[in-house]
Protein backbone atom coordinates (compact mmCIF):
# COMPACT_ATOMS: atom_id res chain seq x y z
CA UNK A 1 0.00 0.00 0.00
CA UNK A 2 2.40 2.24 0.98
CA UNK A 3 4.66 1.63 -1.85
CA UNK A 4 1.81 2.57 -4.40
CA UNK A 5 1.01 6.03 -2.80
CA UNK A 6 4.72 6.71 -3.43
CA UNK A 7 4.17 6.05 -6.79
CA UNK A 8 0.99 8.10 -7.14
CA UNK A 9 2.89 11.20 -5.36
CA UNK A 10 6.06 10.42 -7.47
CA UNK A 11 3.71 11.33 -10.90
CA UNK A 12 1.69 13.77 -9.05
CA UNK A 13 4.84 16.19 -9.73
CA UNK A 14 5.10 18.16 -13.03
CA UNK A 15 8.68 17.61 -13.19
CA UNK A 16 8.77 14.39 -12.41
CA UNK A 17 5.99 13.05 -15.24
CA UNK A 18 8.51 15.41 -17.48
CA UNK A 19 11.54 13.19 -16.51
CA UNK A 20 9.02 9.87 -17.11
CA UNK A 21 8.37 11.27 -20.71
CA UNK A 22 12.32 11.52 -21.59
CA UNK A 23 13.14 8.65 -19.94
CA UNK A 24 10.69 6.39 -21.32
CA UNK A 25 11.99 7.28 -25.00
CA UNK A 26 15.45 6.78 -24.11
CA UNK A 27 17.88 5.66 -21.58
CA UNK A 28 19.47 9.05 -19.79
CA UNK A 29 22.13 9.60 -17.36
CA UNK A 30 21.47 12.25 -14.25
CA UNK A 31 23.65 14.58 -16.40
CA UNK A 32 22.38 14.03 -19.36
CA UNK A 33 17.95 14.49 -17.61
CA UNK A 34 19.22 17.80 -15.87
CA UNK A 35 20.10 19.69 -18.76
CA UNK A 36 17.23 19.45 -20.36
CA UNK A 37 15.37 21.82 -17.21
CA UNK A 38 15.83 25.16 -15.63
CA UNK A 39 16.03 23.47 -11.97
CA UNK A 40 19.20 22.99 -10.38
CA UNK A 41 20.75 19.82 -11.02
CA UNK A 42 20.62 19.38 -7.27
CA UNK A 43 16.65 19.59 -8.02
CA UNK A 44 16.40 17.06 -10.73
CA UNK A 45 18.79 14.66 -8.56
CA UNK A 46 16.13 14.44 -5.84
CA UNK A 47 12.91 13.70 -8.37
CA UNK A 48 15.39 11.35 -10.27
CA UNK A 49 16.22 9.74 -6.42
CA UNK A 50 11.91 9.56 -5.57
CA UNK A 51 11.20 8.12 -9.17
CA UNK A 52 14.04 5.58 -8.79
CA UNK A 53 12.63 4.81 -4.73
CA UNK A 54 9.10 3.87 -6.25
CA UNK A 55 10.86 2.01 -9.08
CA UNK A 56 9.36 3.77 -11.81
CA UNK A 57 13.13 4.34 -12.82
CA UNK A 58 15.49 1.51 -12.45
CA UNK A 59 19.56 2.58 -12.89
CA UNK A 60 22.19 0.38 -14.71
CA UNK A 61 25.42 1.32 -14.45
CA UNK A 62 27.59 1.94 -17.54
CA UNK A 63 31.32 2.27 -17.34
CA UNK A 64 31.60 5.06 -15.07
CA UNK A 65 28.31 6.56 -15.93
CA UNK A 66 24.85 5.43 -14.43
CA UNK A 67 22.15 5.36 -16.62
CA UNK A 68 18.24 5.67 -15.94
CA UNK A 69 15.87 3.47 -17.75
CA UNK A 70 12.23 3.56 -17.15
CA UNK A 71 10.25 0.84 -15.86
CA UNK A 72 6.80 0.42 -17.57
CA UNK A 73 5.70 -2.25 -14.94
CA UNK A 74 5.71 0.18 -12.18
CA UNK A 75 3.09 2.68 -14.33
CA UNK A 76 1.17 -0.63 -14.81
CA UNK A 77 0.95 -1.20 -11.16
CA UNK A 78 -0.29 2.20 -11.55
CA UNK A 79 -3.32 1.65 -14.08
CA UNK A 80 -4.06 -1.45 -12.20
CA UNK A 81 -4.52 0.69 -9.20
CA UNK A 82 -7.70 2.33 -10.43
CA UNK A 83 -9.02 -1.09 -12.03
CA UNK A 84 -11.16 -1.60 -8.71
CA UNK A 85 -12.55 1.91 -9.09
CA UNK A 86 -13.33 1.24 -12.92
CA UNK A 87 -14.83 -2.24 -11.79
CA UNK A 88 -17.14 -0.62 -9.06
CA UNK A 89 -18.64 1.43 -11.57
CA UNK A 90 -18.82 -1.18 -14.35
CA UNK A 91 -20.66 -3.66 -11.72
CA UNK A 92 -23.37 -0.87 -10.51
CA UNK A 93 -23.62 -0.04 -14.78
CA UNK A 94 -24.39 -3.26 -15.42
CA UNK A 95 -26.69 -3.72 -12.61
CA UNK A 96 -28.23 -0.25 -14.07
CA UNK A 97 -28.63 -1.74 -17.90
CA UNK A 98 -29.96 -5.71 -16.40
CA UNK A 99 -32.48 -3.72 -14.27
CA UNK A 100 -34.01 -1.39 -16.95
CA UNK A 101 -33.91 -4.30 -19.38
CA UNK A 102 -36.15 -6.07 -17.28
CA UNK A 103 -38.40 -2.35 -16.59
CA UNK A 104 -38.66 -2.51 -20.42
CA UNK A 105 -40.23 -5.87 -20.96
CA UNK A 106 -42.72 -5.35 -18.26
CA UNK A 107 -43.90 -2.51 -19.19
CA UNK B 1 -20.73 -6.85 -27.45
CA UNK B 2 -18.09 -4.66 -25.53
CA UNK B 3 -19.65 -2.42 -23.32
CA UNK B 4 -17.51 -1.58 -20.68
CA UNK B 5 -16.55 0.74 -18.34
CA UNK B 6 -14.14 2.91 -18.95
CA UNK B 7 -12.22 5.64 -16.79
CA UNK B 8 -9.43 8.14 -17.69
CA UNK B 9 -7.48 9.61 -14.91
CA UNK B 10 -4.61 11.79 -15.69
CA UNK B 11 -1.96 11.65 -13.89
CA UNK B 12 -1.93 14.69 -11.22
CA UNK B 13 -5.28 16.30 -12.60
CA UNK B 14 -8.17 16.89 -10.22
CA UNK B 15 -10.59 15.38 -12.10
CA UNK B 16 -11.48 11.72 -14.19
CA UNK B 17 -14.48 10.71 -16.51
CA UNK B 18 -16.26 7.67 -16.59
CA UNK B 19 -17.73 6.12 -20.11
CA UNK B 20 -20.25 4.07 -20.71
CA UNK B 21 -22.24 2.79 -23.82
CA UNK B 22 -25.77 0.90 -22.55
CA UNK B 23 -27.66 -1.66 -24.50
CA UNK B 24 -31.17 0.99 -23.51
CA UNK B 25 -32.59 3.53 -25.15
CA UNK B 26 -31.96 6.74 -23.82
CA UNK B 27 -35.25 7.27 -21.97
CA UNK B 28 -34.44 4.08 -20.23
CA UNK B 29 -30.86 5.08 -19.00
CA UNK B 30 -32.47 8.68 -17.85
CA UNK B 31 -34.77 7.11 -15.78
CA UNK B 32 -32.37 4.78 -13.72
CA UNK B 33 -30.91 8.05 -12.85
CA UNK B 34 -34.47 9.71 -12.03
CA UNK B 35 -36.27 7.30 -10.32
CA UNK B 36 -35.37 6.97 -6.84
CA UNK B 37 -36.17 3.49 -6.39
CA UNK B 38 -34.27 2.10 -9.40
CA UNK B 39 -31.43 4.32 -8.42
CA UNK B 40 -31.62 2.58 -5.19
CA UNK B 41 -31.32 -0.77 -7.08
CA UNK B 42 -28.07 -0.37 -8.74
CA UNK B 43 -26.29 1.96 -6.59
CA UNK B 44 -27.11 -0.15 -3.97
CA UNK B 45 -27.84 1.97 -1.21
CA UNK B 46 -31.23 3.37 0.62
CA UNK B 47 -32.38 6.91 -1.09
CA UNK B 48 -33.96 9.44 1.94
CA UNK B 49 -34.35 12.19 -0.55
CA UNK B 50 -33.94 12.74 -4.92
CA UNK B 51 -35.15 16.13 -6.07
CA UNK B 52 -34.74 16.09 -9.54
CA UNK B 53 -34.92 19.82 -10.53
CA UNK B 54 -32.44 22.74 -10.32
CA UNK B 55 -31.55 23.85 -6.80
CA UNK B 56 -32.81 20.38 -5.59
CA UNK B 57 -31.06 18.41 -3.42
CA UNK B 58 -30.46 14.76 -2.48
CA UNK B 59 -29.35 12.33 -0.34
CA UNK B 60 -28.35 8.59 0.40
CA UNK B 61 -27.81 6.39 3.44
CA UNK B 62 -26.50 2.89 3.55
CA UNK B 63 -26.61 0.83 6.50
CA UNK B 64 -25.47 -3.00 7.65
CA UNK B 65 -27.33 -5.62 8.75
CA UNK B 66 -27.40 -4.07 12.46
CA UNK B 67 -28.94 -0.45 11.24
CA UNK B 68 -25.11 1.22 11.79
CA UNK B 69 -25.11 4.02 8.55
CA UNK B 70 -21.69 2.64 6.47
CA UNK B 71 -22.04 5.02 3.82
CA UNK B 72 -23.74 8.49 3.61
CA UNK B 73 -23.52 11.38 1.03
CA UNK B 74 -25.78 14.35 -0.51
CA UNK B 75 -25.21 17.44 -2.82
CA UNK B 76 -27.37 19.23 -4.50
CA UNK B 77 -28.58 19.70 -8.17
CA UNK B 78 -27.39 22.50 -10.06
CA UNK B 79 -29.43 21.40 -13.14
CA UNK B 80 -31.72 19.00 -14.54
CA UNK B 81 -32.35 18.21 -18.09
CA UNK B 82 -34.41 15.08 -18.76
CA UNK B 83 -32.43 12.79 -21.48
CA UNK B 84 -29.57 15.22 -21.75
CA UNK B 85 -27.73 16.33 -18.59
CA UNK B 86 -27.44 16.27 -14.55
CA UNK B 87 -24.92 18.88 -12.52
CA UNK B 88 -24.95 17.30 -9.30
CA UNK B 89 -22.38 17.99 -6.10
CA UNK B 90 -21.66 15.10 -4.38
CA UNK B 91 -20.36 14.63 -0.70
CA UNK B 92 -19.75 11.83 1.45
CA UNK B 93 -20.18 12.55 5.14
CA UNK B 94 -17.38 12.07 7.77
CA UNK B 95 -15.49 11.06 5.04
CA UNK B 96 -13.13 13.78 4.80
CA UNK B 97 -12.98 14.56 1.41
CA UNK B 98 -14.32 17.48 0.16
CA UNK B 99 -17.23 17.82 -2.06
CA UNK B 100 -16.83 17.12 -5.82
CA UNK B 101 -18.92 18.59 -9.22
CA UNK B 102 -20.08 16.12 -11.20
CA UNK B 103 -21.43 16.49 -15.15
CA UNK B 104 -23.01 13.47 -15.92
CA UNK B 105 -23.79 13.59 -19.74
CA UNK B 106 -26.62 11.31 -21.61
CA UNK B 107 -25.96 10.68 -25.02
CA UNK B 108 -28.68 9.34 -27.25
CA UNK B 109 -26.52 6.59 -30.10
CA UNK B 110 -29.49 4.37 -32.00
CA UNK B 111 -32.77 3.81 -30.92
CA UNK B 112 -31.71 1.20 -28.54
CA UNK B 113 -28.33 2.52 -27.27
CA UNK B 114 -26.98 5.01 -25.76
CA UNK B 115 -23.87 6.54 -23.81
CA UNK B 116 -23.48 7.73 -20.45
CA UNK B 117 -20.33 10.09 -19.51
CA UNK B 118 -19.37 11.40 -15.97
CA UNK B 119 -17.04 14.13 -15.64
CA UNK B 120 -15.90 14.34 -12.31
CA UNK B 121 -14.33 17.20 -10.56
CA UNK B 122 -12.46 17.21 -6.83
CA UNK B 123 -10.89 19.59 -4.98
CA UNK B 124 -7.24 18.81 -5.44
CA UNK B 125 -5.42 16.17 -7.37
CA UNK B 126 -4.54 14.07 -4.13
CA UNK B 127 -8.49 13.95 -3.12
CA UNK B 128 -9.24 12.42 -6.26
CA UNK B 129 -6.47 9.89 -5.86
CA UNK B 130 -7.59 8.91 -2.74
CA UNK B 131 -11.26 8.90 -3.86
CA UNK B 132 -9.65 6.38 -6.60
CA UNK B 133 -8.13 4.19 -4.34
CA UNK B 134 -11.39 3.71 -1.79
CA UNK B 135 -12.57 0.68 -3.73
CA UNK B 136 -9.04 -0.93 -3.71
CA UNK B 137 -8.70 -0.58 0.11
CA UNK B 138 -12.44 -1.50 0.97
CA UNK B 139 -12.96 -3.69 -2.45
CA UNK B 140 -13.48 -6.74 -0.18
CA UNK B 141 -16.21 -5.44 1.86
CA UNK B 142 -17.38 -3.53 -0.68
CA UNK B 143 -18.13 -6.55 -2.98
CA UNK B 144 -19.59 -8.44 -0.28
CA UNK B 145 -21.71 -6.17 0.76
CA UNK B 146 -23.25 -5.38 -2.93
CA UNK B 147 -23.56 -9.04 -3.46
CA UNK B 148 -25.91 -9.54 -0.70
CA UNK B 149 -27.68 -6.06 -1.43
CA UNK B 150 -28.23 -7.42 -5.15
CA UNK B 151 -29.43 -11.06 -3.74
CA UNK B 152 -31.96 -9.33 -1.42
CA UNK B 153 -33.28 -7.35 -4.14
CA UNK B 154 -34.19 -10.89 -6.22
CA UNK B 155 -35.55 -12.73 -2.99
CA UNK B 156 -37.52 -10.06 -3.28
Amino acid sequence: MDLRRDVFQAIADPTRRAILTLVAVQAMTPGAIAEQFDSSRQTISKHIQILTECELLTQEQNGREIYYHFNPQKMKAIADFIEPFRTMWDDRFNKLESIMKKYKTKK
Amino acid sequence: MERKTKVNAEEGKQYLTITREFGLPIELLFKAYEDPDIVAQWMGTKVIKLENKQHGSWQFETSDAKGNVVFAAHGTIHEFIPGQKIIRTFEMLNAGFDVQLEFIDFEKLTADTSKLTIYTVYKTPQLRDEMLKLPFAYGINMAHDRLQAVQSQFIR
